[in-house]
């Protein structure tokens, strides 16, 4: 009882301080400017400061964050920055809130004008930033939170370069003759990018192999090579002939290599790595928007805008068709219709569309019910059991 | 007989030092300190860098600010130092009891659990009292998860070193499953989410107000440990059950006080990460501090004082070296490999302040 006493007087002790401070806490929040809107200035091009977040390393030599570090790299000599003035942060977890901010705080403090921050998790913590340093401009990829001063997002119609890719396995699939295909899914159905993706791919495929079956496996994370490796191999063994995936390394095309069977990479060309498996991969021209941005913010034109480009961008694409794998006619066939995408002759989420439990489609799906709404598989598509 | 142990005795062997002078136990730690910013110098040499950059970038990067705000710095330094000062006090009287909680991990993550629920669920309720329930939500989800490993060492004498170390994984599991099941923010997101502005706590000086709960806890330790019946208590256990059982105490009773005691405290770091700096719960929120709370509890001598002083070397470092590999362009990991090599050889050379090497002598 007396030890109950003494942890209660501590802790007494503890509201005590905690409650006079919190009194005289609330006194350096208050900075009112009166300035211009952030990214109406223009900076100088030798002044300008351009920070990044990455998820994993910049090291690495394909998947997620080596596509994004070269649009960065691409950036800086298209625009002709020094190297001081890009920093780039890797390795940050997007799980892990304090690293984030950690991070974010030393971009900020290095006198960042721009910050980029690549994975879906560093919303949170870049939304509260930016509230929190309102002269600094942060853009966020792959989410959906915005506001109309200084924090703006930014993605990509990547489902088009999806069902290229489709068209591309559904080949090798029927050239192969095996029904199965696999798709690695980081997450599961409720999220609407990687099931728009997989639905995406599931139209592609069956636009030139009707029954056709996708079956997906799901990691859970979006980068876990080992959780990656283990999903590819089950894919394997249920018998899949090409596996396609939605996660940040090139292990499912590895994996496809060493078992002899084909794939669709994602991110990067991972023709590279799995020379005899990859045919071509959905990939992002992420300069397209990094040099725009940047440029924007040196040419005092930046604005709070979202930004969504697609084939006709030039910020999505496919990877180079990889002729030593591919079915005959994997070219043409990806080529003729990446024009009628880009024509706008061929919606890929068309009214139409069949999902898995029978219902149908009755409208093309607007950009929000894509980016936000896609929470069910479409007929063929299956989750590997 | 004298023969015979000459014999065999070994080339070298190792003996405790009965007595070391304070001037050679400071001579030594110094010669620790030096050697182990040399063997990290070395390290970062062999990466192709220039090692004196590298510390000044250390020093600047835990302690120069920007001049948007001159404190940024020492105010980031100062965030590190909370959680782990805190940790560290938290093992003090556990150690003191030669009670080994290698759990401080998940004690502070269970901790940010018990307090993310009233952020999360009671948002609505007065800031001040909302702040004063998330705090001491930590402290019980920290003492709950002390207590598991400490009745099963009461009970059934199970080691509690492996028992509070696996806790920590289930802990951060927890998290998992809090972030993609139940407490999930966005479906299809394994995240919780920010937590309402109102769970939030204030800052004083740039800083959420944890520091000032830190400082305070610190005299509250050492005054607790050195000054009070319980602290003698502790200690006397420590030193030896059987004493402590001839004199009346009840050891178990002492045992389940401290280790409530101690998870408490560490709990109360998961609260402050919480409430004062991540505003979300994560599976970084411990972020090894946990883990390296045990050394900095260590190398302070079980004194609170000592240990502040250690923790805020460790956050310069920590803070510091983050910098540095950014300025320099050098991989992530590289931060860690310094200052796992800097910690190596402090560790290292505390074995030789209470240990000496006897070389065989020779015949004749």
């Amino acid at each position: 009882m007396k030890a109950l006493r003494k942890i209660l007087a501590i802790v007494m002790a503890l509201a005590l301080v905690f409650s006079l401070a919190a009194c005289s806490g609330n006194s350096n929040d208050d900075e009112t400017t009166t300035a211009a809107p952030v990214g109406t200035t223009p900076i100088a091009k030798d002044a300008i400061k351009v920070g990044v977040l990455h998820i994993t390393s910049i090291k690495d030599t394909s998947g997620y964050t080596f596509a994004h570090h070269q649009g960065i790299v691409a950036m800086k000599n298209a625009l002709g920055l020094r190297d001081d003035q890009v920093i780039e942060k890797d390795e940050i977890p997007d799980s892990d809130a304090p690293a984030v901010k950690a991070a974010l705080d030393e971009l900020v403090n290095a006198g960042c004008n721009i910050i980029f921050g690549t994975s879906f998790n560093y919303m949170d913590p870049m939304d509260e930033y930016a509230k929190k340093y309102p002269d600094v401009i942060f853009s966020h990829g792959t989410g959906y939170k915005s506001n109309d001063v200084n924090f703006n997002n930014y993605f990509g119609r990547i489902y088009q370069a999806r069902y290229l890719s489709g068209i591309a396995a559904g080949m090798k699939a029927k050239e192969i003759n095996n029904p199965n295909l696999g798709y690695v899914a980081a997450m599961d159905v409720t999220n609407s990018e990687v099931t728009g993706g997989i639905n995406a791919f599931a139209l592609g495929v069956q636009s030139v192999y009707p029954e056709a079956v996708v079956k997906v496996s799901v990691t859970g994370s979006w980068a876990d090579e080992k959780a990656e490796a283990t999903a590819s191999k089950a894919l394997v063994d249920a018998g899949c002939g090409v596996l396609a995936q939605h996660c940040d390394s090139s292990v499912p095309q590895t994996t496809a290599a060493d078992n002899k069977i084909f794939g669709c990479g994602y991110n990067s060309d991972m023709t590279a790595q799995a020379p005899t498996a990859h045919i071509c991969a959905p990939i992002w021209h992420w300069d397209v928007y990094y040099t725009t941005a940047v440029k924007e913010v040196i040419d005092g034109k930046w604005t709070p805008t979202n930004y969504f480009g697609g084939l006709n961008e030039g910020f999505i694409d496919v990877s180079p068709i990889n002729e030593a794998v591919a079915a005959k006619g994997t070219k043409e066939a990806v080529e003729a219709a990446k024009a009628k995408i880009m024509s706008g002759e061929l919606v890929v989420f068309a009214k139409g569309m069949t999902k898995a439990d029978g219902t149908v489609v009755d409208h093309d799906l607007t950009d929000a019910e894509i980016t936000g709404e896609i929470n069910y598989y479409i007929k063929g598509v299956e989750l590997l059991k | 007989m004298a023969d015979l142990t000459k014999k065999h005795e070994p080339f070298v062997r190792v003996a405790k030092r009965t007595q070391v002078s304070t001037k050679k136990s400071v001579l030594l730690q110094i010669s620790a300190f030096v050697l182990a910013i040399i063997a990290g110098g070395l390290f970062i040499l062999l990466l192709g860098e220039n090692p004196l950059e590298a510390y000044k970038h250390i020093i600047e990067g835990a302690f120069v600010g920007s001049v948007r705000n001159p404190l940024s710095s020492v105010q980031a330094t100062v965030v590190r130092f909370i959680p782990l000062l805190i940790a560290s006090l938290a093992l003090v009287p556990a150690f003191k009891m030669k009670f080994w909680n290698i759990g401080a991990e998940g004690q502070i993550i269970m901790g940010g659990v018990f307090s993310t629920y009233f952020a999360l669920f009671h948002s609505d309720w007065p800031h001040a009292i909302l702040l004063i329930v998330m705090i001491l939500a930590g402290a019980v989800g920290g003492a709950f998860w002390a207590l598991i490993p400490t009745i099963f060492k009461i009970k059934f004498n199970t080691n509690e070193t492996l028992f509070t170390l696996m806790l920590n994984y289930i802990a951060l599991y927890i998290v998992r499953y809090l972030e993609a099941g139940p407490w999930q923010r966005t479906k299809g997101y394994a995240s919780i989410g920010s937590i309402d502005d109102n769970a939030r706590l204030p800052e004083v000086f740039g800083v959420h107000i944890g520091w000032i709960i830190a400082l305070v806890l610190m005299v509250l330790m050492f005054f607790y440990i050195s000054k009070t019946k319980q602290g003698y208590e502790i200690s006397v256990v420590g030193e030896s059950q059987p004493t402590a059982r001839y004199a009346g105490m009840s050891v178990g009773k002492i045992v389940l006080r401290t280790m409530i005691i101690s998870g408490a405290i560490a709990g109360l770091a998961g609260a402050l990460q919480v409430a004062g700096i991540d505003h979300t719960l994560s599976g970084g929120i411990a972020g090894g501090v946990g883990f390296t709370a045990i050394v900095v509890a260590w190398l302070g001598k079980l004194n609170p004082f000592y240990i502040a002083g250690i923790s805020f070397l460790f956050s310069i470092l920590a803070k510091g070296s983050s910098t540095m590999q950014t300025q320099l362009g050098l991989s992530a990991s590289v931060a860690d490999v310094v200052q796992g090599i800097i910690l190596f050889c402090v560790i290292a050379f505390e074995f030789f302040i209470n240990y000496k090497l006897i070389f065989k002598k020779k015949e004749g």
